[in-house]
């Protein structure tokens, strides 16, 4: 086969790595909005802070550093001590289920029975919130976040490639990682939504909120664990970006390319975010690849969104979700 | 004790359905226009015109429009920083082309132009509801920021990638261009704003403001009582991208001459106009005007409170100014959800029984 046919092969294999990436935050996306209807826009300003929280804590910074020195004319930033990666994952969890009650209590409850809409704006406001306080709490510069995963290219599949097709593939380790990853994340959500009495409860009330009052699910307690569970997979998208790209605002960004997946996928459907990943993935590198050189480049930043809404003309609920019923 | 309907008679059907019904409101917003053309012209200057009067009247127009889709047609879009850029670059390409048109009808030509792009990309609307769509006009708002960067014809090949405003005259007073009296930028976007939001305002009281509701409301039960939601929904589509279109035109040409489209024209400013319109309060002309004021003046005082007057750096402030719009946000969505407007509406309504309030 001519070398071009195995570099598309190899643009399309990171393709799919680089949709992994994209249906991590897109299923922490769908849990929120399958738990309460709510479409969480602050996701990647989730992963963003949680990222910058574990930074934070794995470098010894002071927290608010820059706000503190800047009111009594201070000048410390770091205590002086690093902390190690696992424990680090595991405050930074702890805080992230903290900011899930915190946002339960102050911002959804005062919310109940509000158009969707109006949910979808309030995260707008949130994302907009948790992005200044994440940076005032550790400024907004650019940190490297190195949790000891493993990166570069993956020597023995360049090798075995190469001794079998003649052309050696160059797949990134951190990607494989991410994939392994987002498998297992996969599988702990099912399994923790199907076999736990949490779990049973978090599916009687994504059903039907009001049939689950009455058998004595407590909505609020379900929101609070939905809001955690979501802000701990934002945690392990921004490890997952964080050590891919460093920790800095873009960071955030990325929930704009998790939207189209979800346009795609459903936004009701764990196995829909993940197919949809892979299929924003794969086909904004393959049109990038093919089509990108004739328009200039950089088809990476709307493409998504093209393929997205073409495909919502055609199927308004996306690839899996629950059709949509409109009664007056 | 002024604000009262009694004693004020109304004798016609005009009388009874003006804007103002009540004429000590009358008095108010004649007094005000009168300030507004009359006296801020001769006390404004440089300072002043560009950080707060000008940007305020531009994101006013910008605001005005998205509120006709968004407030008055629920069509909640995402993509106005995109339509702006549209407009932006309509009328860079109009200005360069024909360089002896008056200056208004190459703004205008822009809004026209960015209707027609606004009514393409609303085409999706008719299908697709709610935050779908929200999500659908993002990808107006990439593919055409994309767009302006990527093909050399839209910025004249210039070698910067930027667009530069050359200078125009109105009435032999330059409007556009590095030489622009401060006074001369802010009435020209005035005398535009007092227009458009003069047409809006009878827009959204007549027929198709009417529609355009029942489209909001429900869109099923609009249909079934004989409101055709292609053309309601395309025309809202039609004018609010005309205004915003407008908008983009006068950001480029007379508030910042030269723009930079990533820059000016981004994801935030889609953002900026929408909290604009959330704060102020959704389907009202007044609420854009507030919502307006508020976010252009909200950066101007924290900028002089925080870094002026407390001396901390201006990325800390930016930060806490962040916080601040985000807390808002939800704050309104929680306590007011229409916004600045229910307010001054429920002030009005305090004020007409005071001070016997039985």
């Amino acid at each position: 086969m001519p070398e071009t046919v195995f570099y598309a092969l190899e643009v399309m294999l990171n393709g799919l790595m680089a949709g992994i990436m994209y249906a991590l935050v897109a299923l922490g996306f769908v849990l929120i909005f399958k738990a309460s209807g709510i479409f969480n826009y602050a996701q990647g300003v989730l992963a963003l802070f949680a990222a910058l929280t574990l930074v934070g804590i794995m470098e010894g910074q002071v927290p608010f550093a820059h706000l503190i020195n800047a009111i009594f004319g201070t000048s410390f930033h770091t205590f002086g001590f690093k902390v190690p990666a696992l424990v680090a994952i595991l405050i930074t969890a702890a805080i992230m289920t903290l900011l899930a009650v915190l946002v339960e209590r102050y911002i959804l409850k005062h919310l109940v029975n509000q158009e969707p809409i109006i949910l979808f704006m309030a995260t707008i406001g949130l994302a907009y919130f948790l992005e200044g306080f994440g940076d005032v709490m550790w400024g907004s510069d650019l940190k490297s976040l190195d949790v000891g995963l493993p990166k570069g290219i993956d020597e023995t599949i360049e090798s075995l490639t190469s001794d079998w097709f003649g052309y050696g593939f160059f797949i990134d380790r951190l990607d494989i990682v991410a994939a392994i990853v987002a498998a297992l994340l996969v599988a702990a959500l099912t399994l923790f939504s199907q076999y736990s009495k949490q779990g049973r409860a978090l599916r009687a009330v994504a059903d039907d909120h009001q049939a689950a009052l009455s058998v004595g699910i407590s909505l609020r307690f379900i929101w609070v664990l939905v809001w955690s569970i979501a802000g701990i997979v934002a945690l392990v998208a921004g490890i997952m970006w964080g050590s891919k790209s460093g920790v800095q605002f873009s960071l955030s960004l990325i929930a704009l390319k998790a939207l189209p997946v979800l346009m795609l996928g459903g936004f009701t459907s764990i196995p829909g975010a993940i197919v949809g990943g892979l299929i924003i993935g794969m086909g904004e590198k393959l049109f990038e690849f093919l089509i990108g050189p004739l328009v200039g480049g950089a088809t990476e930043n709307w493409f998504a969104y093209v393929l997205a809404l073409v495909f919502l003309v055609f199927r308004p609920q996306g690839l899996f979700g629950e059709r949509i019923i409109e009664r007056v | 004790m002024l604000y009262r309907e009694a004693g004020d008679f109304k004798t016609s059907y005009v009388a009874d359905s003006q804007t103002f019904p009540i004429k000590f409101d009358r008095i108010r917003y004649y007094i005000v226009v009168a300030i507004a053309f009359g006296v801020v012209p001769f006390l404004i200057n440089d300072y002043w015109a560009n950080a707060v009067f000008v940007p305020f009247l531009i994101y006013a127009i910008a605001a005005i429009g998205l509120n006709i889709l968004t407030g008055y047609c629920g069509q909640v879009s995402l993509g106005t920083g995109g339509f702006m850029a549209v407009g932006a670059y309509a009328c860079y390409k109009l200005m360069t082309a024909m360089p002896d048109v008056p200056f208004v009808i190459h703004v205008a030509l822009a809004g026209f132009i960015t209707a027609g792009v606004g009514v393409l990309f609303g085409l999706p609307s008719l299908r697709i509801k709610g935050f779908y769509l929200a999500v659908a006009t993002l990808a107006a708002q990439f593919f055409l920021v994309w767009l302006f960067n990527k093909v050399p014809w839209f910025y004249n090949y210039s070698a910067s990638g930027q667009i530069t405003a050359p200078e125009r005259m109105m009435f032999g007073i330059a409007v556009t261009g590095a030489g622009t009296p401060a006074w001369a930028k802010y009435l020209f976007c005035l005398i535009i704003l007092f227009a458009l939001a003069w047409l809006a305002r009878n827009l959204t009281r007549g027929s198709v403001g009417r529609r355009w509701m029942a489209i909001r409301d429900m869109d099923i039960a609009a249909e079934i009582i004989g409101v055709n939601p292609l053309t309601a929904k395309l025309s809202a589509f039609a004018v609010s991208s005309f205004y915003i279109g407008i908008a983009g035109a006068l950001f480029f040409s007379v508030y910042l001459g030269a723009v930079e489209v990533g820059e000016a024209f981004g994801i935030q400013k889609s953002f900026l106009v929408l909290f604009m319109i959330i704060i102020g309060g959704l389907g009202s002309i007044f609420g854009s005007f507030a919502g307006a004021a508020f976010l252009v003046l909200l950066p101007v005082l924290l900028k002089n409170i925080l870094v002026g007057q407390f001396g901390w750096a201006t990325d800390l402030a930016a930060h806490i100014e962040l916080m601040i719009v985000g807390g808002l946000i939800i704050f309104f969505l929680i306590v007011e959800p229409h916004g600045l407007n229910q307010l001054w509406r429920v002030a009005k309504e305090k004020l007409r029984l005071w001070p016997f309030p039985h």
